[in-house]
């Protein structure tokens, strides 16, 4: 266990110590320097710049110093607002956490009720139902969701307001349906597949001859042991949630860090890039590396490699 | 019962009387009914019998018909405004389907001929069906190159890999581990952004024309997206590995190359082109999702993404500009993941769940 507990967590280290070198190297490679849309600058003026932005340094100590002020979670100053990147980034971050939060919860809710009913009513309309739902949306790229959503249920039907600017719940709405359906759908599929699996298997059998309930069989029985494998999609769904945020933050017009992100890629503010950049990448990283663990601490048969 | 004359009993040879000739009815029930088919031949067997499977090849083929039929049919480009006898028409601005505008009514009552516009119009007075079909065109391409990229990197990567084995493995393995916990939308946006202004400086003719945003979805393809396949290829060849023909080859002292190419990548072909097949609706994906954040194809060349994301600002009084767009995406994801299921069933029983 302790073996592969350091291999995954050198492994995560690697991961991130990658994404700081990408990062780092891609805004090196954007060309024209931080100071030349400056005017007034004389040669002096650019050198007294340059030294006090350590851009001066060779390109090594300038990577030292990049990952020294991250670890102060000193990102920078935003080019287009000026301010520290680091307070819009936790400011952003908790509009989105919230949003990210539900939908994730959500998806895991809906999904094992969803899946289980699909493996319990096996081949049957509920099945068939739940399947073509499941099919449909993870053909649905989100923000096609996410429009057709906004589309339909606040112009047409006019049940939501569109652009709402006070802070309701009926905001939230929309924006986590539109980020939970993809994730449903997969953890739908997910829990079927691993619930067919753990109602075939002989304890199963045996819990039924000794007598037990079916209630009792399906849930402490079959379903405890086909939620294992949702433990291991926990990772990658935060990280779609996360990109998803992207595009959904644009569409129904909240501040979060998606929109924060668009924005920024569209002022080329590449500072704030870099910034999110790494906050949600390495967010993405750590989840994977808790889902992993999680998943061998949960079920003891898997084997240990 | 034994009325043979006594033999040894060690001996072998077979007494003859204690057989009986068989009918002629037991003879054919030897013959061989159908005839012998190839593996090819058995899985198209299987997916020709898989209704969904059939339905999403429909589905393809009816969208690539369009694609080559619909712009030698369509008087009109995608790329500029529509005009009428010869003059811009300035006044077929967001028409609804099947609606013509005022000059083009009245010629149409002068007793001129307007070819219909079959989704209406944008609001740069484009015709807006040859838009969705030349996006279709552009996501298809996107979309199958970019899995032809994933194809020849990742199968030539994990064919190496797991070819070498030991510490040539561990390392190539350890390297696509760390590509793989990378985030790709992530990382495919920043070096998108990055690569656009490191190319819009280059006068290469290629660049120029597919615009930087689309080298730079491939870059990035190459770089990021191999790795499944990689990881893929190479499980399914150390599985071959593990064959006694590949011994017996190693023994009459085949080179590498000619046993990877000879014996392993033919059985490991159906896993790759499944693999292939679920690969070119997930680019179609990653492509539209970058076209909708705005770092898409170059204007005025629409994708299904740049469409849809340019309808949003209609979508109170134009929904149906969205919801074409949308649709094809829908369709063309489906019909790829279904077709790739189909392929799954029917070439790889072992993937089968």
């Amino acid at each position: 266990m302790s073996k592969y507990l350091i291999k995954r967590i050198l492994l995560a280290i690697l991961s991130v110590f990658v994404i700081l070198l990408i990062t780092f190297f891609a805004m090196n490679a954007v060309p024209g320097g931080p100071f030349n849309s400056e005017k007034a600058t004389t040669p002096a003026v650019r050198a007294v710049l340059m030294e006090r932005f350590n851009l001066d340094k060779p390109v090594w100590q300038q990577f030292l110093i990049y990952i020294r002020n991250l670890t102060r979670f000193d990102f920078g100053v935003s080019l287009k607002t000026g301010r520290e990147i680091s307070g819009t980034l936790s400011t952003c971050f908790a509009v989105s956490a919230k949003i990210g939060g539900i939908a994730a919860f959500v998806a895991v809710i809906i999904g094992v009720i969803l899946g289980a009913i699909a493996a319990l009513f096996r081949n049957r309309w509920p099945d068939r139902l739940i399947i073509f739902f499941t099919t449909l949306f993870t053909a649905m790229p989100s923000f096609v969701f996410a429009t057709l959503l906004l589309m339909v249920f606040c112009i047409q039907l006019g049940l939501l307001p569109v652009f709402s600017t006070e802070a309701s719940a009926s905001k939230y709405v929309l924006p986590v349906i539109a980020l939970a359906a993809y994730p449903t759908a997969y953890i739908t599929r997910l829990t079927k597949t691993s619930m067919l699996d753990a109602l075939s298997q002989d304890y199963i059998r045996t819990a039924r001859a000794k007598g037990v309930t079916t209630r009792k069989v399906i849930f402490k029985h079959a379903l405890r042991n086909a939620l294992i494998p949702v433990i291991t999609y926990v990772g990658p769904m935060l990280a779609y949630i996360l990109t998803g945020s992207l595009v959904v933050e644009n569409i129904f017009n909240i501040g979060g860090l998606g929109k924060q992100f668009v924005q920024s890629i569209t002022n080329r503010d590449y500072p704030m890039i870099m910034a999110t950049t790494i906050f949600l990448a390495v967010i993405m990283v750590l989840m994977n590396l808790l889902s992993d663990i999680m998943y061998k601490v949960v079920d003891p048969r898997i084997k240990l490699d | 019962m034994d009325t043979a004359p006594n033999k040894n009993p060690l001996s072998l040879q077979i007494d003859v009387s204690r057989f009986e000739k068989a009918t002629d009815e037991e003879k054919r029930q030897q013959d061989v009914m159908s005839e012998s088919t190839t593996f090819f031949k058995d899985g198209m067997r299987k997916l020709m019998k898989n209704p969904l499977a059939v339905g999403s090849i429909v589905v393809l083929v009816l969208i690539i018909l369009t694609i080559i039929i619909a712009p030698l049919v369509v008087p009109y480009s995608y790329s500029d405004i529509i005009k009428v006898n010869g003059k811009r028409d300035k006044s077929a601005k967001n028409l609804a389907p099947f609606e013509y505008s005022k000059q083009e009514q009245k010629f149409i009552d002068e007793g001129g001929k307007v070819f219909p516009h079959i989704m209406g119009t944008d609001s740069m007075c484009r015709d807006y069906f040859i838009r969705v079909v030349e996006g279709t065109k552009i996501s298809l391409t996107v979309g199958l190159f970019a899995s032809i990229l994933v194809l020849i990197i990742g199968v030539l990567y994990g064919s190496i890999s797991g070819y070498m084995g030991g510490k040539v493995d561990l390392i190539m393995m350890r390297i696509v581990d760390i590509i793989y916990s990378l985030p790709d939308m992530l990382i495919i946006i920043l070096l998108s952004v990055v690569l656009n202004e490191t190319l819009a400086q280059s006068n290469s003719k290629i660049i120029q024309s597919l615009g930087t945003n689309m080298v730079s979805i491939f870059v990035v393809f190459g770089l990021l997206y191999w790795v499944g396949m990689a990881r893929l290829v190479r499980g399914e060849i150390l599985k071959i590995k593990s064959n006694e023909y590949i011994l017996a080859a190693q023994a009459v002292g085949a080179p590498s190359g000619r046993i990877i190419r000879t014996h392993i990548i033919p059985n490991c072909i159906s896993v790759i082109i499944i693999t292939t097949a679920l690969q070119i609706p997930s680019a179609i994906f990653t492509e539209s999702f970058l076209s909708f954040v705005g770092m898409g194809v170059k204007a005025p060349m629409p994708s299904l993404g740049s469409l849809a994301n340019a309808a949003r600002e209609g979508l109170q009084s134009y929904p149906m500009q969205l919801v074409f767009p949308a649709v094809t995406i829908v369709l063309i994801v489906l019909a790829f993941n279904l077709l790739g299921d189909g392929l799954r069933d029917a070439f790889d029983p072992k993937l089968r769940r």
